[in-house]
């Protein structure tokens, strides 16, 4: 038996606030790198 | 503890895989910590009294512990689903983190040996498989793009951790406004307890995130007969027992291992090696210790992104491919740094760059690569298996970069000169990795699972 995903389900919701979760986080460790790394071309 | 269990964690119709990804980079977040621990080293070194080698062993037996417990849970983890795998996961890195403040508060290293190392290091390895197949099942149309965005988040983890963990050292150490501060024991310990209850919070978010497809499920508008076009992507299944006696598993154990091994080695010297490149005759360096650190971070970054962008690529070229990428392209960019990389500091961190995202790219890819060869069937289990490359190389990379340079002299007075026999040692390792990619074909017949109204015509064998 195969199912198929339809459709885009109403879980925009959910998905912002997960993404949000680990990207959040994630781009401030980036941001915080990149401040490191600027004195390599400083 | 059954709403643990694989069958609780089928999605309903209708759910949204995109919900997969951030719940695998959770964990997979949390458990990078891992190559966050120099932020640390110096405190404990001063704290126990002990030597840098000593304070080492910490991060060498997690990394060991990683590879071991990924190989034997990987069918645990496969067939219990990746629920439970993230709790127990979850459950171990927080306990390891405990276990290790309470060896920095009772001053006993083995405490912290055992806690954050062996204890922490079996939530690595679980953790760091956990979500891995079922990325795979959820994402059959771009699994290279799936595993990449979790496997980034092992390379993302220490860009947190460590300006996070500065920041609290700071706070928990009165003394940090002093000249010279090295942070005290306890406030290290306290960070332990810290990371324990947010990194359990975290992963906990990721457990119970996460659900696996319900049987049969597959994207709207994929067509597996498309996959299959490709000469390597199998759609038959390999279980873990059988894929270890594969030649193909060897060869990618090898490639594996080599590409690890190669950029291990720069990134374990990475600081000290671009002020040795730049040492002038009088013995200073033309690069500071601030710039040293900005390239630290920076190969931090082509570390992550060459986890997503590498294996999110090999989607459209293939796993064999990149994987000559990786070997074939890192060995000249190996020997242009051995042999010009002294000559300007933007050719030497334009290929320092390119290089460690060639090794972050070769973590990504592994578990599609997998995929391809052996099925979907146990790939969690086999890819913990493959992991066992990474254990040893943790251990092969550092040692002969080492081993090199203590025969050339004495850090501080070591120069661009110096690091050619180590380099060019890692060039000739990859192209052994290149030609053992080279060699990987499809998986015999008589390895495959059978299917209904079909048997095995033989039992396999270890392949000579």
């Amino acid at each position: 038996m195969t199912t198929e995903q339809s459709s885009v389900t109403p879980s925009t919701g959910k998905l912002v606030i997960a993404w949000a979760l680990v990207g959040v986080p994630l781009g401030y460790g980036v941001y915080e790198t990149l401040t490191r790394v600027a004195a390599l071309f400083g | 503890m059954g709403w643990l269990d694989r069958e609780r964690t089928i999605a309903p119709p209708g759910f949204n895989r995109w919900l997969v990804p951030p719940a695998a980079l959770a964990v997979h977040l949390c458990i990078g910590q891992a190559y966050a621990t120099s932020v640390y080293k110096t405190a404990l070194v001063k704290h126990f009294g002990a030597s840098l080698t000593e304070v080492g062993v910490i991060f060498s037996i997690a990394i060991v512990m990683l590879g071991l417990s990924a190989a034997i849970m990987g069918t645990w983890v496969d067939r219990n689903g990746p629920r439970k795998a993230m709790f127990t996961s979850a459950a171990f890195w927080a306990s390891g983190f405990l276990i290790g403040s309470l060896g920095i508060f009772s001053h006993q290293l083995w405490l912290v040996y055992l806690g954050y190392g062996v204890v922490g290091g079996i939530g690595l390895g679980v953790g760091y498989i956990s979500p891995v197949s079922t990325l795979i099942k959820w994402f059959p149309d771009r699994p290279g793009l799936a595993t990449g965005m979790a496997i980034m988040g092992f390379g993302g983890g220490a860009l947190i951790a460590s300006p996070v963990s500065t920041a609290l050292l700071k706070m928990y150490d009165p003394n940090s406004g002093a000249k010279g501060w090295v942070a005290s024991g306890e406030s290290v310990g306290k960070l332990f307890l810290t990371l324990a209850v947010v990194y359990l919070a975290y992963m906990m978010f990721g457990a119970f995130t996460i659900k696996v497809p319900a049987e049969g499920w597959k994207p709207a508008g994929f067509d597996p007969a498309k996959v299959k076009a490709a000469s390597l992507v199998t759609t038959e299944n390999v279980s873990a027992r059988n894929a270890v006696k594969t030649r193909q598993f060897w060869l990618v154990w090898i490639a594996l291992f080599c590409n690890v091994t190669a950029g291990i080695g720069i990134l374990e010297q990475a600081a000290p090696m671009i002020q040795d490149f730049f040492r002038q005759t009088d013995g200073t360096s033309l690069a500071s210790a601030a710039v040293a650190a900005g390239f630290v971070g920076l190969l931090s970054i082509g570390n992550m992104s060459g986890r997503f962008a590498w294996s999110a690529i090999s989607d459209v070229t293939g796993r064999k491919r990149i994987y000559m990428v990786f070997l074939g392209v890192g060995a000249l960019l190996y020997t242009v740094l051995a042999l010009a990389g002294s000559t300007t500091t933007v050719l030497y961190v334009a290929l320092a760059f390119v290089i460690i995202s060639f090794y972050g790219g070769g973590f990504a890819t592994a578990p599609a690569y997998l995929r391809d060869l052996f099925g979907t069937f146990q790939v969690g289990a086999i890819h913990g298996r493959l992991l066992t490359a990474w254990s040893a190389a943790g251990v092969a990379g550092p040692l002969i970069v080492n081993a090199f340079l203590d025969a050339q002299g004495k850090p501080g007075a070591l120069n661009a000169a110096s690091y050619q026999p180590a380099l060019l040692t890692m060039v000739g390792l990859l192209v052994i990795g290149f030609v053992a990619n080279l060699l990987v074909t499809p998986v015999e017949a008589r390895f495959h699972e059978p299917r209904a109204g079909r048997v095995r015509s033989e039992e396999p064998a270890l392949e000579a």
